[in-house]
């Protein structure tokens, strides 16, 4: 079974994922990082491959894109420190990245790496869904590859069923209409979304993303959802850290404690 | 035939890469531009516009003395004529009454070197519209003159911070700034790049360019097609909208002059052509220049218009089936041009423009032929680049 999957079934609400970017903020951080955040409490871990042209991201991912690259991080790189992870973690891991990078890699060799070193799922912002269900779906799923649409609150009632029909593991909520990193405070109207999606009783689980930064967001996204990704903030905490383990788990902590 | 299939693409480039915040916004455009274009209200207001405000049609100008300079016989397509002085103004005023249709309240676009800024300025002054202007920090140092008009004229210019703060960053601030207002904003692209519909509506809106030159040279020349057409491609833009009711008529050679800023592999050059390899860059596949690993390097080009590492993705497949001819023309060679239309024509040119008009010296034609050459913009806007090259 997927690992993805298998977190659901077995955790039904609350569940944490922390997005990072790949080789951030030193190129050989990417697994230290990820131990921490599966050592303080995370659920999933969600690994960015960093891209010149982020378009659906705010300034502290592109930044944290930009600095990446510096350190010379690339898919190949990504791969080779990849090697052998699943001897230390245990959590899904899911890889975000644009479609272009990819590409130039070349699609199968992608999926191919992707199941060799052990992960799990895959989220794709400029990949639409009927490119996917005609150039893709096919290999994603030959390599046991999950795919997790995003929705917003603009995107139909028909779309979401869509989404929900083609997605696999989770639903992506993007929470408003916004970047990445863009909001501080949830306001009613979203609430009343995220509420709306919720009595849709779709198939897959959901996990709500953009804007959640702390135990606060991250409490109210859980009482719509079954949980919620923390990406800019957990970036920001980060940035200049000199002691990554401790500040990753201080931060973790500090969104999973109850109020 | 060159045409776009249902789902955008021309060939294997185009389509619609673009994040799901977007879609709604795209698909509604996708849905409704056509008929909305094609609605008696919306031609009578368009053209009506084009006539008295853009002032078309321009003049298809017989060259003279440029002809006799290169011994064939050369018309100029005067877009430099229309308001705002340069082509990109057909666009802006097709969309903005396109935007007003769909109730959308506020506009927002992109801009390199400020043209597009400027024509999307001046058509929501035109309409009362508010309007945001993304443009690289770099490039409103730059162009400070096209900042202020862009002020002048009620926009807001917000600079484009990240990346090499220049038009590639300025077109990722616009498509967030478009995620972050959905329902009421519209996105006026400026060149024929970007998620179908994109690509195809902006050349349908500059196809003006190549319906009036079938008439003026028919009136001219009694024929409708010459045997050359010559345009600069940075997006593509007047190129698309020069060639457009030319894509299938085999028998006139299409030339599209591209900016090999200092050398096309000098690594300061924006030949795209050359360079680019397939890939996705701001919505749709096309010739991308790009690292190894898919990153998106910056381009070099003394012309800001032409300053860009992709080509709309129809320009991508004309050069795939060899549908046009690509000709790199190199910085110095480009503003040699631009003085050679000043002094035999009394026309100064945009740089860019200056692109196409030294293409006749890198291609092969007959003294007989009849070249129609876009001259896309005029040399205002240029006049700080001729005096520090100074070589006049």
């Amino acid at each position: 079974m997927n690992r993805i999957d298998y977190l659901f079934q077995t955790k039904k609400e609350r569940v944490l994922s922390i997005y990072v970017t790949a080789g951030f903020p030193n190129l050989e951080d990417t697994l230290p990082v990820m131990e921490a955040i599966q050592a303080a409490g995370a659920d999933i871990i969600e690994l960015g491959i960093p891209y010149s042209d982020p378009i659906a991201d705010g300034p502290t991912i592109q930044e944290s894109n930009t600095r990446a690259l510096e350190n010379g991080m690339s898919i190949k790189t990504l791969f080779s420190q990849l090697l052998g992870f699943r001897a230390k973690i245990h959590v899904p891991v899911i890889l975000m990245g644009y479609l272009n990078p990819i590409i130039q890699f070349g699609v199968e060799e992608f999926c191919k790496k992707c199941k060799e070193v052990g992960v799990d799922g895959l989220i794709l912002p400029d990949l639409p869904m009927s490119q996917y269900l005609e150039e893709y779906k096919a290999l994603f799923e030959e390599y046991g590859l999950f795919i997790s649409f995003l929705i917003s609150p603009q995107t139909s009632e028909k779309r979401i069923r869509e989404v929900d029909e083609n997605s696999s593991g989770f639903i992506y909520m993007v929470s408003s209409h916004a970047i990445t990193g863009a909001k501080a405070a949830i306001s009613k109207e979203q609430e009343e979304y995220f509420e709306r999606v919720a009595n849709m009783r779709l198939t897959h689980p959901r996990l709500i993303g953009f804007g959640i930064s702390d135990a606060t967001t991250f409490q109210l996204a859980s009482r719509y959802s079954q949980g919620a990704i923390i990406g800019s903030a957990f970036i920001k905490h980060i940035s200049n850290s000199t002691a990554l383990k401790q500040d990753i788990q201080t931060f973790i902590q500090g969104v999973l404690a109850q109020e | 035939m060159i045409q776009v299939d249902e789902k955008g693409f021309y060939g294997k480039f185009g389509g619609a890469y673009i994040p799901e915040m977007l879609y709604p916004n795209v698909e509604e455009l996708r849905e409704n531009w056509e008929a909305i274009v094609a609605s008696p209200s919306y031609q009578e207001e368009f053209q009506q516009l084009l006539r008295d405000f853009v002032g078309r049609p321009t003049p298809l100008y017989f060259a003279a003395r440029l002809s006799e300079t290169f011994g064939a016989k050369i018309y100029l397509k005067r877009e430099d004529l229309c308001h705002t002085g340069a082509h990109k103004v057909n666009n802006t005023v097709g969309q903005i009454i396109l935007a007003k249709k769909l109730g959308k309240k506020r506009i927002i676009a992109e801009t390199g070197a400020g043209q597009h800024g400027v024509a999307t300025a001046t058509v929501c002054a035109l309409m009362g519209m508010d309007c945001t202007i993304y443009m690289g920090e770099l490039d409103i140092k730059r162009q400070r003159p096209n900042v202020e008009r862009m002020r002048i004229l009620g926009a807001k210019v917000v600079p484009a911070v990240s990346g090499s703060k220049t038009l590639k960053d300025a077109t990722n601030e616009a498509m967030r700034a478009w995620i972050a207002d959905p329902v009421g904003t519209h996105y006026i692209i400026g060149s024929v790049v970007g998620p179908h519909p994109y690509p195809e509506m902006v050349a349908r809106f500059q196809s003006v360019i190549s319906e009036e030159i079938k008439w003026q040279l028919l009136a001219k020349e009694g024929r409708e097609n010459p045997d050359l057409v010559i345009a600069c491609v940075g997006g593509g833009s007047n190129a698309a909208g020069a060639f457009y009711h030319y894509y299938n008529e085999p028998a006139v050679r299409l030339i599209a002059a591209e900016a090999a800023g200092l050398g096309i592999h000098s690594g300061k050059s924006a030949a795209t052509s050359v360079l680019g390899t397939p890939g996705i860059l701001h919505g749709s596949k096309t010739l991308v220049m790009q690292t190894e690993d898919g990153q998106v390097i910056e381009p070099h080009s003394i012309s800001a218009g032409l300053d860009y590492p992709g080509i709309g993705p129809v320009h991508a497949h004309l050069h795939a089936v060899g549908r046009a001819e690509f000709v790199g023309v190199e910085d110095e060679d480009a503003m040699k041009a631009g003085i050679l239309l000043s002094r035999t024509e009394g026309i100064i040119p945009a740089i860019e423009t200056a692109h196409a008009i030294h293409a006749l010296n890198q291609i092969s034609f007959n003294p007989n032929d009849l070249i129609v050459i876009n001259l896309s913009g005029r040399g205002d806007k240029d006049l700080e680049t001729y005096i520090q090259w100074g070589n006049y």
